[in-house]
């Protein structure tokens, strides 16, 4: 694994991703759900808005680089408030 | 009507995801590794944290070829889409001429990438290409290594001459799918033509159009044989695309951490436009059903 050239904070980041879509699965299998329409009226279901968060917060945190510079405290905040919103409107 | 999903079906595409593990995610973790370090060879790798990020999204560098991988993308689906529809309408139904211009219209679509730039390259040359010679002739100064505009209507014109065939096959198959009844109370109607284009065969050709866009736009913004052996990014930077920039970064320069935070961006940049045209697919398909 050496030529992957791993750090501790990449592993702790691929770790969470790994982490929430073994959460995801479980609960598919043991919850099932019913896809829904959110404010982007466009059917959902927990898989698609966990991807829409991911996505959009690596945007968040581009921008945050852009505008503020490191570090990215304050984009994590941003990060975990638009995640919490994609979850509960989208 | 409502019902959930049994998601158990998931584990038949374990062994895909064995493959596309093999092949494409592993090297994308790499790839995130290599972005918050410093290499100097030797396997060595120095932490260099958000650094390399930022210089990339700050860059003027990044942000004129972006700019280039933009224009050039608008203008290749400005052309390749509406060329593409009027090949389709006027391409015969059935019959001989049908299956020639089929076969035709394949054609460019089978010649590998490099192949493609490589006739292009000679055939621009003003010494002994064709083009270059006749347009020469014509008393037009044309010359795509010295020039900036020449440069671009030489890749503009070999992306189209490459790439409308597929957009035209793919009209043409949804046109196939157009029953005659429609067309006969068109008919009845007296509708006119554009009547006919605008309210049987552009809504019908909606769903093979919409994936005629998608394919245009990922494969223009991440193209790189065609211009790389026409033009080599020149003359200047005028023609160096974002592919282009990031090889000359990861190959030419040995600069592994800028050029792996610049494929991020550019993989997240890619993914997010792909994701929404997929989205607006797949719901306009389900509002039509």
């Amino acid at each position: 694994m050496e030529w992957m050239a791993w750090t501790m904070p990449t592993a702790a980041f691929f770790g969470t991703i790994a982490a929430l879509l073994l959460v995801m699965t479980l609960l598919a299998i043991f919850r099932p759900e019913v896809p829904r329409r959110g404010i982007l009226t466009i059917e959902t279901t927990r898989g698609d808005r966990l991807f829409i968060t991911l996505l959009g917060s690596a945007f968040i945190c581009l921008g945050w680089l852009f505008f503020f510079g490191a570090p990215l405290w304050g984009a994590l905040i941003c990060c975990l408030i638009y995640a919490a919103a994609v979850f509960r409107w989208v | 009507m409502d019902k959930s999903q049994n998601n158990r079906a998931w584990f038949l595409v374990l062994p895909v995801l064995v493959l596309v593990a093999f092949s494409a995610v592993i090297p994308l973790m790499t790839v995130v590794n290599y972005s918050v370090q410093d290499t100097f060879g030797n396997n060595a790798f120095f932490w260099a944290g958000l650094e390399w990020f930022e210089e990339i999204i700050t860059s003027e560098r990044i942000h004129a070829a972006l700019g280039r991988q933009v224009l050039f993308t608008a203008i290749i689906l400005a052309i390749q889409v509406p060329l593409g529809i009027f090949v389709a309408l006027h391409m015969p139904k059935k019959g001989f001429w049908a299956s020639l211009c089929l076969i035709l219209m394949a054609m460019p679509l089978l010649i590998p990438f490099n192949v493609v730039g490589t006739i292009w390259q000679i055939f621009g040359r003003v010494d002994i290409g064709l083009l270059g010679r006749v347009l020469t002739a014509l008393g037009f100064d044309y010359n795509y290594t010295s020039d900036w505009l020449d440069a671009w209507a030489t890749v503009i014109v070999m992306d189209v001459w490459h790439w409308t065939s597929l957009v035209a096959l793919l009209c043409y198959a949804g046109l196939q799918s157009i029953p005659e009844a429609y067309y006969q109370a068109a008919k009845i109607d007296q509708a006119s033509r554009w009547a006919v284009f605008r309210h049987i065969e552009l809504p019908k050709m909606r769903g093979v159009l919409l994936i005629a866009v998608l394919l245009r736009f990922m494969d223009s913004f991440m193209i790189y044989t065609e211009p790389f052996v026409v033009t080599g990014g020149g003359p200047g930077n005028a023609t160096t695309f974002l592919s282009i920039d990031l090889v000359k970064m990861a190959i030419g320069q040995f600069d592994l951490g800028p050029a792996a935070a610049f494929s991020i961006i550019y993989f997240l940049v890619i993914l997010l436009i792909s994701w929404v045209f997929y989205t607006v697919m797949t719901n306009l398909d389900r509002e039509t059903k």
